[in-house]
């Protein structure tokens, strides 16, 4: 298959792990891996195993579900709900396991909230077109990766006049976290395998600012085998010679410079938040953003502002004592926070494939195929 | 909850029946060993093989049945009557017995056309013809428009188990070999295609089909020397060969490299992110093989025409680590598998591992491996 092959050939792939392993030697190195696409790759090719001991790789809060809080996954939920009974949730397939406090859009769907899984925000304009008497609400999550998507369908729907579609907003921007967990003393990262899709996008010159204020190298990978253990060998080159520079290793795929069109789009529809709660993160400024004015129409936090304000209400008195209130502890004790910032490892989680499965997730870093949690249970050696 | 609760280890505690639970992965397996076991438990049921293996007044007799929802109802390569004739023919094929007849309810939605009704009659007839099984006899319903999406089928079937063969996860042995029939994922993945959700077209069909001619010409060339059947259908390849896994306790070992799949569904899979070992299949099997018979069983079902693509995609390893220090196989209550306990350790999986004997590895063409879980959650509502 073209453009998989030739990324995927074994002698070249033993040959740069070799290159690697020669080159690291005794050292050792705290290499984040920001992307969960990345994640993945390296779990299901059983990369890691083929890296040198002196490599140790931090699984990254670039999985966009996995950083989710579960209170916006619940107010979804709650739009989906709706009093007036007319709305239809729209999601991608990787929400649809995600647990909220209450509950997964799937465990709703199956009680009978009308929650239907698209493959792109184009399709929910298409479900709002052919259903004009209800509600449609996008639940749009992911980075600047599919931001722009949103934002085309957004202004589609604008253009269309279809009043019956909005966006419940969750889109969140990659520099920030970054920033964030390089900004934790607690992390000690030495160098970033950059985002590769994200940066069709932003451009890989985006990455520059993190060169730059924290002399650390960031080298923008593809997702292919090969991609990723070429990636490591430029990194470890870098930090040998202590530079730290952007290098782009997915050219074949990503430009220096930001994608102007998806650009546009993006500062036509959206404004940035003030700040933006992350999923074991905590609260990161300028990380998130939201419809703009212009666009308010189709803001489902705008839409349903009453509704979600009562739900927020309610929320607090009922997580306040009792069982809502020990189911939630339940999922704020569970250290997903300390394993999405790299502190520690999957299975030493005392959840990990116990109480928290991919069947039955605690936390979303094992629902989607990009959580690390998932992508170690599902790929690595257990023992 | 009644009775089923004794059995704290194995009882279904999900609140609610979800698509999950129909998709023949690790819900499936929940669904059926903790809610529906604990109450018929019999010792035939209990081996929870493809067809259940009676006595009758002396002769044994191979007996299943399958239900079909398949949406849509028509899809490159088959629809959902030659699905139906065919599916319960392979439950039959793989657990070791000739099919003999079978008998096909129609759950009929009012308002569905008579041409797609006819459609699907037609198919089967045309596949019972084909794998030379008659449908004798069976029952019509119908139910109020909106209720069955057009029609469900199920069919029920009997067999003539052949003699001298015994087909039971627990008699594989190390170094036996894994076969695989021919190319998987191209019946999920048609599927998927066919319901034009997404903007993809393949030239790709289904692989439905009547496994049984592969399957007697193995059977009579290599007779006791076939351990174990299965056809990988919903929950794929890797369902399949982990019910293997948990039921031998033995590890088993595959190699990427090896498992034959399509370009187009390779890239489809690609695209989509699924794991071609998840797919499903409806014109495949996997047979375990002693080693020593294996070259003989591939030349035995490439001889067949359709079979030309088999290959040997692994073998069976050692018993388990966690299957030998649960104090192996061979506890006498009800299923086996669900008594396999690994001992939970720092890393461990303890309450997931009650289901877990061997675990099942794929080797990748770089040489790290990684593991190759069941099929979790739903990847593709109503492939079957």
């Amino acid at each position: 298959m073209k453009f998989v092959d030739e990324f995927r050939d074994p002698e070249l792939i033993k040959k740069t792990a070799e290159e690697i392993k020669s080159l690291v030697g005794d050292d050792h190195y705290r290499i984040m891996e920001v992307c969960g696409g990345h994640t993945h790759a390296i779990y299901r090719f059983g990369l890691e195993q083929l890296l040198p001991e002196g490599i140790e790789l931090i699984h990254g809060p670039g999985c966009p579900v996995c950083i989710l809080p579960m209170d916006r996954v619940d107010e979804g939920l709650a739009i989906a709900a709706a009093p007036e009974g007319d709305a239809i949730l729209t999601v991608y397939g990787d929400m649809m396991r995600v647990p909220g406090y209450e509950g997964s859009p799937l465990e709703m769907k199956a009680k009978g909230l009308d929650i239907r899984m698209v493959y792109s925000p184009l399709d929910a304009l298409k479900i709002a077109q052919s259903n004009p008497n209800n509600s449609v609400v996008f639940f749009a999550i992911g980075f600047e990766t599919t931001a722009p998507a949103t934002a085309l369908t957004v202004m589609k729907a604008k253009e269309m006049e279809v009043d019956n579609f909005s966006v419940f907003v969750n889109h969140v921007t990659v520099i920030p976290p970054m920033r964030a967990v390089l900004d934790d003393p607690e992390m000690e990262i030495d160098g970033f395998v950059g985002p590769g899709h994200v940066a069709t996008v932003i451009g890989a010159g985006a990455y520059e600012e993190i060169a730059r204020d924290y002399k650390k190298p960031v080298i923008v990978s593809g997702f292919e085998p090969l991609d990723i253990l070429q990636s490591l060998l430029l990194l470890i080159k870098q930090l040998k010679a202590g530079e730290s520079r952007v290098e782009n290793q997915y050219e074949r795929v990503v430009p220096w410079q930001a994608n102007p069109v998806a650009e546009k789009v993006l500062s036509t529809v959206f404004e940035l938040r003030k700040e933006f709660e992350w999923r074991g993160l905590g609260s990161i400024a300028a990380s998130a953003v939201r419809l703009t004015e212009e666009y308010s129409d189709f803001d489902a936090e705008v839409k349903y502002a009453d509704l979600l304000e009562r739900h927020r209400i309610e929320r607090e008195e009922r997580f306040s004592e009792g069982a809502a209130c020990q189911s939630r502890k339940r999922h704020d004790d569970a250290p997903c926070g300390q394993v999405l910032k790299g502190l520690m490892k999957p299975h030493q989680c005392a959840l990990f494939g116990k109480e928290c499965t991919p069947e039955r997730p605690v936390g979303a870093l094992m629902v989607s195929s990009e959580g690390s949690c998932a992508a170690y249970f599902n790929y690595a050696k257990r023992s | 909850m009644v009775g089923a609760d004794t059995d704290s280890e194995n009882s279904f505690k999900d609140r609610q029946i979800e698509l999950a639970h129909g998709a023949g992965g690790k819900a499936s397996r929940r669904l059926v060993e903790g809610l529906i076991l604990p109450r018929l438990a019999n010792p035939i049921l209990n081996r929870l093989s493809d067809s259940a293996i009676i006595d009758f007044s002396g002769k044994p007799l191979a007996f299943t049945t399958d239900s079909f929802v398949v949406k849509p109802l028509e899809f490159p390569g088959g629809n959902i009557g030659s699905l139906a004739v065919n599916g319960t023919v392979n439950d039959l094929a793989v657990s070791g017995s000739r099919p003999v007849a079978l008998l096909a309810t129609l759950i009929l939605e009012a308002g569905t056309s008579t041409a797609v009704v006819a459609q699907a009659l037609d198919a089967m007839a045309e596949a019972s013809a084909k794998a030379g099984v008659p449908v004798v006899g069976g029952d019509t319903k119908v139910v109020e428009h909106g209720m069955a999406d057009g029609m469900y089928i199920t069919t029920s079937g009997i067999g003539e188990p052949v003699s001298g063969v015994f087909l039971e996860g627990k008699s594989v042995c190390s170094g036996d070999k894994i076969i695989l029939s021919g190319p998987v994922g191209d019946h999920g993945i048609t599927v998927l295609l066919a319901r034009g959700e997404l903007d993809i077209e393949a030239d790709l069909q289904s692989d439905s089909r009547s496994v049984w001619p592969f399957v007697e010409a193995l059977l009579n060339t290599c007779g006791s020397d076939v351990r174990w059947m299965r056809d990988p259908t919903r929950g794929g390849v890797a369902t399949s060969l982990n019910e293997l896994a948990e039921d031998s306790g033995r590890d088993i070992v595959i190699e990427d490299r090896l498992i034959p799949v399509r370009d187009t569904v390779r890239g489809a899979c690609e695209v989509l992110g699924l794991d071609v070992l998840h797919v499903a299949n409806e014109g495949q099997f996997l047979a375990v093989v002693a080693a020593e018979a294996a070259d003989k069983a591939l030349a035995a079902i490439r001889r067949i025409r359709g079979g030309e693509e088999a290959v040997i995609i692994g073998a069976v390893g050692d018993v388990s680590a966690e299957a030998r220090s649960s104090g192996g196989s061979g506890s006498s209550k009800e299923s086996n598998r669900s008594k396999q306990s690994r001992q939970s350790e720092g890393s461990g999986a303890s309450k997931e591992s009650k289901y877990r004997g061997g675990r099942l590895t794929a080797i990748t063409p770089y040489g790290s491996s990684r593991i190759v879980d069941m099929l979790v959650g739903d990847q593709l509502p109503r492939i079957c």
